[in-house]
């Protein structure tokens, strides 16, 4: 593994560790199982992942 | 063959933490070195994840790795996305830690640093960690269902909508007392104040550069705010330097509370893209961090503990807050030890995202572990300090007077000692006017952290700037709780007020509006009459908030038992029901000391009549000016007194609609089934 690809990579760990929504794996499920289905926008995605995180308890402790 | 070294290795780890611990309690008038209690800890947490956590991943939930996840069957890319397990539980531990274990063990240093120690550790092991699992495991083997869910399908719904209305409650009660520590560790504090002020357009800056400038670089943003805090750190020692600008950042007890009310409203109807969610990544990022550097400097400077094992106060006497050391440990320290917040969590994102099963114990017992070292590094900070320095920051004016000579005398009174020219040389050290009667923990928190990093990384002159850096990373994630709470209170109410009256549930803007104030004015109520209070504010609502969230932690342990002998599996019951009888019994014998104590320090309900007496006779102390003020403190010890009965009242319901529930399972009324989605169904991916 390079470096750029090791860097990538744990990149990607510390986005999902912070909770960033993943759009890229969204859109390969899509792509995957869904076929004939378009996938929400990029933009809507990240709406709704938001909303979803923080309009309840039990994405937050004290 | 192996199998014999690992029992020994074993039986190695268990005696060196007996030793350990021996040495913890037997230690009378010399000082014992961090690195016993940091051993007591680890060899514990090694012992009960090894042994107690199999038994409940293989006699109870019987986890297998073979068995399809939510995340693995109902995978959709968005809610349920099967995920690697160091990942997740990165992910969950920086959910569940936030200034809770931070704050709790560092007031509970008044007992001495024995009682804090034994009960984060025990806690953890027998309650905190095994709730947390059991919930995690429960949740995942029901496609992620929530608490709430939880209780009302398995107990039934009186329970359900008790834990409804308690979660409320306990929410008004956490973002009241969080908001008290942020005003007290910033009042009179201008370098405090100008950094956590900035903090606010620095998460602004990441949202817009998030949205418009490069959208989803959140690693880019996020390297950008983190470069910004540390300017805005300097920028807050600027001002502090400066005579004029320094004046005007200067503000009281009250003027924040007010500031810190306004923000969070206004936080909490903005966008969450715009504010909330780049905050949430940057405080990720510090709490991980700080951790981290936090165990590294605590293992290199390995500080002596100044602090006696126990001190006089467990009689409950302490100037900090009122009350034995039973049950008052084991209210004060909720997060560390039992958090019954993190069942939310752990019946929240976590379990979509498991990807087997097995992963729950490592994510549920391990996190909790976790979160429990956190809470002895917590107390190794608070007790590295002497204990008049500690009691000079932590005890209110009330106790201490106003001058570092009174609070000298207050603290020699105490049997402990106080070089009146030490409170000024370490106030100017880290850059405050003053650290005296600075209440909440966050002060003494941070005067700890910075002694350990900067004699861990050597020089004094870099104290200033830890010290600052601490009440940062506190407020940071203090200030996002308050806005998140406060949305997910404003939703809560929404939902339940819409049974009442239909216009409030919707999402238009007055609803939203009207709902954000409603809920900011509950918990800014508490706040405000927290900062007024000549006791500190602290020691009355320091012990509502540890309640409430044992509280919380007695309804997850009901659900847990519920589900435990539905699964057949009552023999091991008293799994869940050792710690859930603790925790019924210490939060019953706090709440009744809180109501009908006759210790004005203590009881609310004596204070109240203490004061109408004092109102009766025209002789007020000199603490209160006014008629009107004593007025409104009775009121307030009314309303405390009537918070506290309710969560009583709570864990009272929900106990006895849980054992009608066990009762007529085991004795065969109702058929002992499982609502768990049963093994043999077919993993299809996709939704």
């Amino acid at each position: 593994m390079s470096a750029t690809e090791l860097l990538r990579a744990a990149a990607a760990v510390v986005r999902r560790v912070i909770g960033v929504p993943d759009y890229d794996r969204y859109a390969a499920h899509m792509r995957l199982h869904h076929p004939g289905v378009p996938p929400i926008p990029r933009d809507e995605f990240m709406r709704q992942r938001l909303a979803e995180r923080y309009n309840k308890p039990g994405s937050r402790c004290c | 063959m192996s199998k014999l070294i690992r029992a020994g290795f074993f039986a190695v780890i268990a005696i060196l933490g007996a030793g350990a611990f021996a040495r913890l309690a037997w230690s009378r008038g010399e000082t014992v070195s961090a690195a016993w209690l940091l051993v007591a800890a680890v060899c514990s947490y090694a012992i009960a994840y090894r042994f107690y956590s199999k038994l409940i991943a293989s006699k109870i939930f019987a986890l297998d790795a073979k068995r399809p996840t939510p995340a693995v069957r109902l995978d959709d890319g968005r809610d349920f996305v099967p995920t690697n397990k160091w990942i997740v539980f990165g992910h969950h531990f920086a959910a569940i830690a936030g200034p809770g274990p931070l704050v709790g063990p560092t007031l509970a240093a008044q007992f001495g640093f024995l009682p804090g120690v034994i009960w984060i550790v025990v806690g953890v092991a027998l309650g905190g960690a095994v709730q947390d699992f059991v919930i995690l495991a429960a949740s995942t083997r029901r496609n992620g269902k929530s608490l709430g869910q939880m209780a009302r399908e398995e107990i039934g719904p009186v329970a359900g909508m008790t834990a409804l209305v308690a979660v409320l409650g306990i929410m008004i009660v956490l973002l009241a007392v969080l908001a008290l520590v942020v005003v007290n560790a910033l009042k009179s504090s201008p370098w405090g104040t100008v950094t956590i002020g900035l903090t606010i357009p620095i998460a602004m800056l990441m949202g817009v550069y998030l949205r418009w400038i490069r959208p989803g670089r959140v690693l880019e943003a996020s390297l950008m705010g983190l470069v910004l805090l540390v300017v805005a750190l300097y920028a807050g020692r600027a001002v502090s330097e400066s005579a004029s600008l320094a004046t005007s950042f200067t503000l009281g007890g009250t003027t924040l509370a007010i500031i810190v009310m306004g923000y969070s409203f206004a936080a909490s109807v903005m966008p969450v893209w715009l504010l909330l969610a780049p905050r949430d990544y940057l405080s990720a990022f510090v709490k991980l961090g700080v951790v981290i550097a936090l165990a590294i400097g605590i293992l290199i400077a390995l500080p002596p503990l100044q602090m006696p094992a126990l001190t006089q106060f467990t009689d409950g006497t302490g100037p900090v807050f009122a009350g034995k050391v039973f049950p008052f440990a084991f209210i004060t320290i909720a997060c560390g030890a039992v958090s019954g917040f993190h069942a939310l969590i752990s019946s929240g994102t976590t379990p979509k995202l498991l990807e087997r099963e097995t992963d729950a114990r490592m994510i549920g017992y391990g996190g909790m572990i976790m979160e429990s070292f956190v809470a002895v590094m917590a107390l190794i900070a608070a007790c590295a300090l002497t204990p008049g320095v500690y009691f000079a920051i932590n005890a209110p004016a009330s106790a201490i007077g106003t001058t570092a000579a009174s609070a000298a005398e207050a603290v020699r009174h105490w049997g402990f000692t106080l070089d009146p020219s030490e409170m000024q040389r370490l106030a100017s050290l880290v850059g405050e006017h003053t650290l005296l009667s600075r209440v909440g923990g966050a002060p003494s928190l941070a005067v700890g952290m910075a002694t350990v990093f900067a004699s861990a990384l050597g020089g004094g002159t870099a104290m200033a700037i830890w010290y600052h850096f601490a009440i940062m990373f506190e407020a940071l994630f203090i200030l996002t709780t308050l806005d998140a709470g406060t949305r997910v209170g404003r939703f809560m109410l929404q939902d339940l007020g819409r049974h009442v009256w239909e216009p409030i549930g919707r999402v238009s803007y007055p609803a939203v509006v009207i709902s954000s104030a409603l809920i900011v004015a509950m918990w800014g109520y508490f706040l405000y009459q927290g900062v007024l209070d000549p006791l500190g504010g602290i020691n009355s609502l320091w012990p509502l908030f540890g309640i409430s969230n044992q509280l919380l932690a007695a309804v997850a342990l009901c659900v847990g038992t519920t589900v435990i002998i539905k699964m057949g599996k009552a023999r091991y019951a008293w799994v869940t029901i050792t710690p859930l009888a603790w925790l019924t019994i210490v939060t019953m014998a706090a709440g009744w000391d809180k109501l009908f104590s006759p210790d004005p320090r203590l009881g609310f309900l004596s204070h109240a009549h203490g004061i109408q007496g004092a109102i009766a006779t025209g002789a007020l102390p000199a603490a209160i000016k006014s008629v009107a003020d004593a007025r409104r403190m009775v009121y307030n010890d009314y309303l405390d007194a009537g918070v506290a009965a309710f969560f009583m009242i709570s864990v009272v319901v929900i106990l006895g609609d849980s054992m009608r529930e066990w009762m007529s399972v085991v004795r065969g009324h109702k058929p002992m089934v499982s609502s768990e989605v049963p093994f043999d169904v077919v993993a299809v991916a996709g939704d």
